[in-house]
């Protein structure tokens, strides 16, 4: 047992020191923090800095209407009044002084027209918000010549009522559902980039100690079960370390921006009032998950001499795993479908699956009940048998890396 | 008898590795083994150390079977020289004596006992991957001895050190002997067998096939060698009964001869030539030895 300790702890703390994890660690806690603090920034950078439109307003009757709309719709453009010519105008605009020149001018109809001129039309945002502001001006007037009082108006826009509503008991409304999408699709997301990153870390961790031939020295003082196993857990709680530090820069950042953030972004990712159940399931097949591929990738890397050779013994892993990723987006939109339902039971896919049916539906609890016994069965079989293959396999060297060297391995630790 | 190896055998799918190879080691000794490469010496110290199973007979230490808890009293230097490339000698060293079940501060006043007796203190806290192929070596050897094992696994462990750090390692692997260490140690460096080892064996393809005191081995191999320089050609000896093989070199001839009579009978044949400067009978080499008994598996 203290040589397990002695293992875990080297593992954890060596990798704890690298540059490159403290590097990803903190670029991750900036954008983390940054996404979480993105309106405030949005605005410091953005703050008194209106965009000034020239107006050259032929009718002299639309500029005034149209700066009401334009204020209604709550956005940084300001219209200014332009004395001077068309020609004066397009000047002014190249000489930067105002950010683009917009005509107003009746058609034959005694609507509204417009064009608008500027140095590049690439920024899109500020023609289409103009042009959005004199849609609605147009619609107000047409209706004043066709004599519709406001009120026939807005019925005439007034969207259906449509309402869904779930009849199977304690079914999501529609609400929850998507407020479960937004947490659920996060969650995936960071489900998915963990397994994929430190399973990648403890193959290459086993391929490093195998081709630069510590291996020998390590698995002569301690039994290669107990040395894998504690490689497993060193690098588990390095996972756990990272994330938590993630989460918790984002847990508070986000608190911190609370106000700032209502109605927005956040609240369509169900940020607002987080089901605890569908935390604590995301905590329990992260964890599963991890250590089902972790096992995995372990007696993988311990089947290759070179760590050039690595990327090539994992591939197949990483598959599956962007496989049961790509079922899990597909189940977002359709949670029921049957082929989500019966993959959620396949051990590799079960901890993306699982977690996010468990997130998006109300399922009986024995169902990801039995996801985990699944799991667990699965980390045990895969842990044996890894077992057994990872020692024999750490003995192994030669340039063939293939699934023929799991018989091979496994040839190795048999007395005959 | 310390180490014991009872009629040991290990078996590949169909290929044997080790064929019956029984050998017992007393204590505080140190013991050659010696093979071609592939005779099956580090698969017998894979199945000393409890790496491998042996797929028949037994191995046992002071009577006990070893395993992972008698890893405290075993030092091994593998042939392949493997450390973490970029982590510190000092925590290198460290972490690999803890694993051995060294306390840290013991471990930290050993190391600067051995780095300053190999005369590279400084290298404490390097890198592995600064130092060059032979300090990396001496490294090695540290983490193998560091823990003060009683039983010491030696593979190859002169290889590619310069002579200056031969004797280096040389006087501390006979230091650790007379402190009562037992030693098992393979080379394919004649001399240094030679010099250090007063048992050994020699294996070829899986299989024993000299086995003994160093005296008694080159006692019972009869042959001699013979050297001879003269002013006149000598070739005519290769065909002289008795004569097992010749070899001509710039100043005469060397003969490996059956025994002590055939070299009186050659004697007098070349006295009866003429003059001879150089006329010497000697005990035959441990690499004559080797080259005939492992070298077969060459032909």
């Amino acid at each position: 047992m203290n040589n397990f300790m002695t293992i875990l702890l080297h593992t954890y703390l060596s990798k704890l020191k690298t540059k490159s994890f403290i590097v990803t660690t903190l670029i991750t806690v900036v954008i983390v923090a940054g996404l979480a603090n993105l309106s405030g920034i949005i605005d410091y950078f953005d703050k008194d800095d209106k965009e000034r439109i020239a107006v050259i307003d032929e009718t002299g009757v639309l500029l005034a209407p149209l700066q009401e709309q334009m204020d209604a719709l709550n956005n940084n453009i300001s219209l200014i009044a332009y004395k001077g010519s068309e020609a004066e105008g397009e000047n002014a605009v190249k000489d930067e002084e105002y950010k683009g020149l917009l005509l107003l001018s009746f058609t034959e109809e005694e609507l509204p027209e417009a064009a608008y001129k500027a140095r590049s039309i690439a920024d899109s945002a500020i023609p289409s918000e103009l042009q959005g502001g004199l849609q609605q001006l147009k619609t107000q007037m047409a209706a004043t010549q066709i004599n519709l009082s406001p009120e026939q108006l807005s019925k005439l826009y007034e969207p259906v009522p449509f309402d869904k509503t779930a009849l199977e008991e304690n079914a999501k409304t529609e609400e929850e559902l998507n407020q479960a999408r937004g947490l659920v699709y996060v969650l995936l997301f960071i489900i998915y980039f963990a397994v994929i990153l430190y399973a990648n870390m403890i193959a290459m961790e086993v391929a490093t100690e195998k081709s630069s031939r510590v291996m020998e020295i390590l698995i002569s003082s301690v039994s290669p079960i107990k040395q894998m196993f504690a490689k497993i857990l060193g690098i588990g709680l390095l996972s756990l370390t990272q994330m938590a530090l993630i989460l918790l820069v984002g847990f508070f950042s986000v608190k911190q921006n609370l106000d700032t953030m209502e109605g927005g972004f956040f609240e369509f990712f169900g940020f607002e009032n987080i089901p605890a159940s569908t935390i604590a399931y995301a905590l329990i097949f992260f964890i599963l998950g991890y250590f089902l591929y972790a096992t995995l990738a372990a007696f993988l890397g311990s089947l290759v001499s070179r760590i050039e050779d690595i990327q090539q013994m994992i591939t197949p892993m990483t598959m599956m795993v962007v496989a049961g990723f790509m079922i899990a987006m597909f189940g977002l939109g359709q949670p029921e479908a049957s082929f989500v339902t019966i993959t959620s039971y396949i051990p590799f896919f079960t901890p993306m699956l699982m977690f996010m049916r468990v997130g998006m539906l109300s399922l009986p609890v024995w169902e990801p009940i039995i996801g985990i016994v699944i799991l667990l069965v699965s980390i045990i079989l895969l842990a044996v048998f890894g077992a057994r293959v990872y020692r024999g396999g750490v003995l192994m060297y030669g340039k063939s890396n293939s699934f023929k060297d799991i018989k091979k391995a496994l040839q190795l630790t048999k007395n005959e | 008898m310390a180490l014991e190896l009872k009629h040991v055998t290990k078996r590949f799918g169909t290929f044997t590795a080790v064929d019956d190879l029984s050998l017992s080691i007393p204590e505080s000794e140190m013991f050659g083994f010696l093979g071609a490469n592939g005779a099956g010496k580090t698969t017998t110290f894979r199945m000393i150390l409890g790496l491998l199973d042996p797929s028949g007979g037994k191995i046992t230490w002071n009577g006990n079977p070893i395993d992972y808890s008698t890893s405290p009293l075993i030092g091994y230097l593998p042939e392949e020289r493997g450390l973490y490339p970029k982590l510190k000698v000092k925590d290198q060293v460290i972490y690999l004596a803890k694993l051995r079940g060294m306390a840290k501060q013991d471990c930290l006043k050993e190391l600067t006992y051995w780095l300053e007796r190999f005369k590279v203190p400084e290298y404490a806290n390097k890198k592995i991957e600064e130092l060059s192929k032979g300090n990396q070596q001496k490294i090695q050897f540290i983490t193998a001895v560091i823990h003060k094992p009683k039983l010491l696994i030696l593979d190859e462990p002169f290889s590619g050190l310069d002579p200056v750090n031969v004797e280096l390692l040389k006087d501390a692997v006979m230091e650790l002997k007379d402190n009562g260490t037992t030693i098992v140690f393979s080379s394919h460096r004649m001399e240094h067998v030679e010099e250090l080892c007063e048992h050994l064996c020699i294996m070829q393809k899986g299989r024993p096939v000299v086995h003994g005191s160093l005296k008694e081995i080159k006692r019972s191999f009869g042959r001699k060698n013979l050297i001879i320089h003269a002013d006149y050609d000598l070739s005519f000896l290769k065909d002289t009964r008795g004569v097992v093989k010749a070899r001509q070199t710039a100043e005469g001839i060397q003969l490996q001869i059956s025994g002590e009579d055939a070299a009186e009978a050659i004697f007098r044949e070349v006295a009866e030539k003429g003059f001879v400067r150089k006329f010497v009978l000697e005990e035959p080499s441990l690499n004559d030895i080797f080259i005939e008994k492992a070298g077969a598996s060459y032909e």
